[in-house]
């Protein structure tokens, strides 16, 4: 294993790191105007990153190995259903889980 | 009267975080376990969780130090894995910009996938509420999420080996996601911007480093405001 110095330069470089890319832009830009073209692709940004950092755990899962797996795919799509239909995020995560759990169970 | 609007943000920010408590739990009890497995003191898990804050770049982190892999190559890693942070940065910046430097710094600290996400969703559905409200509504949505993150970091670090690694918790994170996608989904260009993305992450997953979400992210933004242009469609 890594010895403690090396451990702790690891630790706070990513520390160091992780909240610059956090503060890059709340940091820098403040309120400051951006142009119209800037913020017409910002608002995209939670919907494009969040299924595109999904989309691969729910095909290709690492508790599987990366097969595809039914139980998981079930319960994808019925948290991504309710999400969509009720708006509840609540609701769509409780279904979601129930999904999972009940059919982890059975099979 | 402003403190007490500021106040029911708070609370209702507690609220909506409060459902993504049961990923952050068991996601946070399993970095502890794992790290401790992976030879870290209990001192030296906890750094990782208060310093770097960060599920993902924590999990990549440890899988590259159990491999032995060089002190440059964790960290480059672990970092493009959050460089998703910056697009999150960028993206909230019109709605907490004009708070002081301080408060920003403070956000920016507290600013993880499951903060980002339900906060923005909250911005877009009420647009008129003032800065602090919004600060007051981030800092709620938090305080279930980042405080328990450091709580459950030190129980699975303490209780260690005694806890099985494989509970079929891999696939909170995924659904907690899925959850809020739904939701985002309000206008033609948002449907559009995730099924571009979700395509491309499909398409580009073999990069390394992670570099497919960046490819992904980067296609679906412009797919959104192109949409939007063309479409004519009012954000």
């Amino acid at each position: 294993m890594t010895d403690t110095t090396e451990l702790w330069t690891i630790i706070l470089a990513l520390g160091l790191g992780s909240f610059g890319l956090r503060f890059a832009f709340l940091g820098l830009v403040g309120d400051r105007a951006m142009p119209a073209w800037v913020l017409r692709h910002l608002r995209y940004t939670a919907v494009a990153v969040i299924p595109a950092l999904v989309a691969p755990l729910v095909l290709w899962p690492t508790a599987t190995g990366g097969e595809p797996d039914a139980t998981r795919l079930a319960a994808a799509a019925a948290t991504f259903a309710v999400g969509y239909l009720t708006k509840n995020v609540f609701a769509a995560m409780g279904v979601g889980a129930t999904v999972l759990v009940t059919l982890s169970t059975l099979f | 009267m402003a403190a007490g609007t500021a106040m029911s943000s708070y609370w209702r920010g507690v609220r909506d975080g409060l459902p993504f408590l049961a990923v952050v739990g068991p996601f946070a009890m399993l970095f502890g376990v794992l790290a401790t497995e992976a030879g870290l003191a209990v001192h030296e898990t906890m750094g990782f969780s208060i310093v770097v804050i960060a599920g993902a770049a924590q999990f990549t982190a440890l899988q590259l130090l159990n491999e032995n892999a060089p002190t440059l190559v964790v960290i480059a890693s672990a970092l493009a894995v959050n460089l998703r942070m910056a697009m999150y940065s960028a993206s909230i910046t019109p709605y907490l910009g004009p708070l002081p430097l301080w408060k920003r710094g403070i956000a920016a600290y507290f600013l993880v996938d499951q903060t980002y996400a339900q906060s923005v969703l909250e911005y877009e559905r009420n647009p008129d509420q003032t800065t602090s409200e919004k600060f007051a509504y981030f800092l709620g949505v938090m305080t279930p999420i980042c405080p328990p993150w450091y709580v459950f970091t030190l129980l699975g670090a303490v209780l260690g080996e005694s806890i099985p690694a494989n509970l079929g918790l891999d696939f909170a994170l995924p659904i907690a996601f899925l959850a809020m996608i739904g939701p985002m989904l309000r206008t033609p260009a948002h449907r559009i911007a995730a099924l571009v993305s979700v395509v491309l992450a499909l398409a580009f997953a073999w990069l390394p480093f992670n570099a497919g979400l960046l490819v992904a992210g980067l296609g679906g933004m412009i797919a959104g405001a192109q949409a939007e242009t063309r479409l004519g469609i009012t954000p």
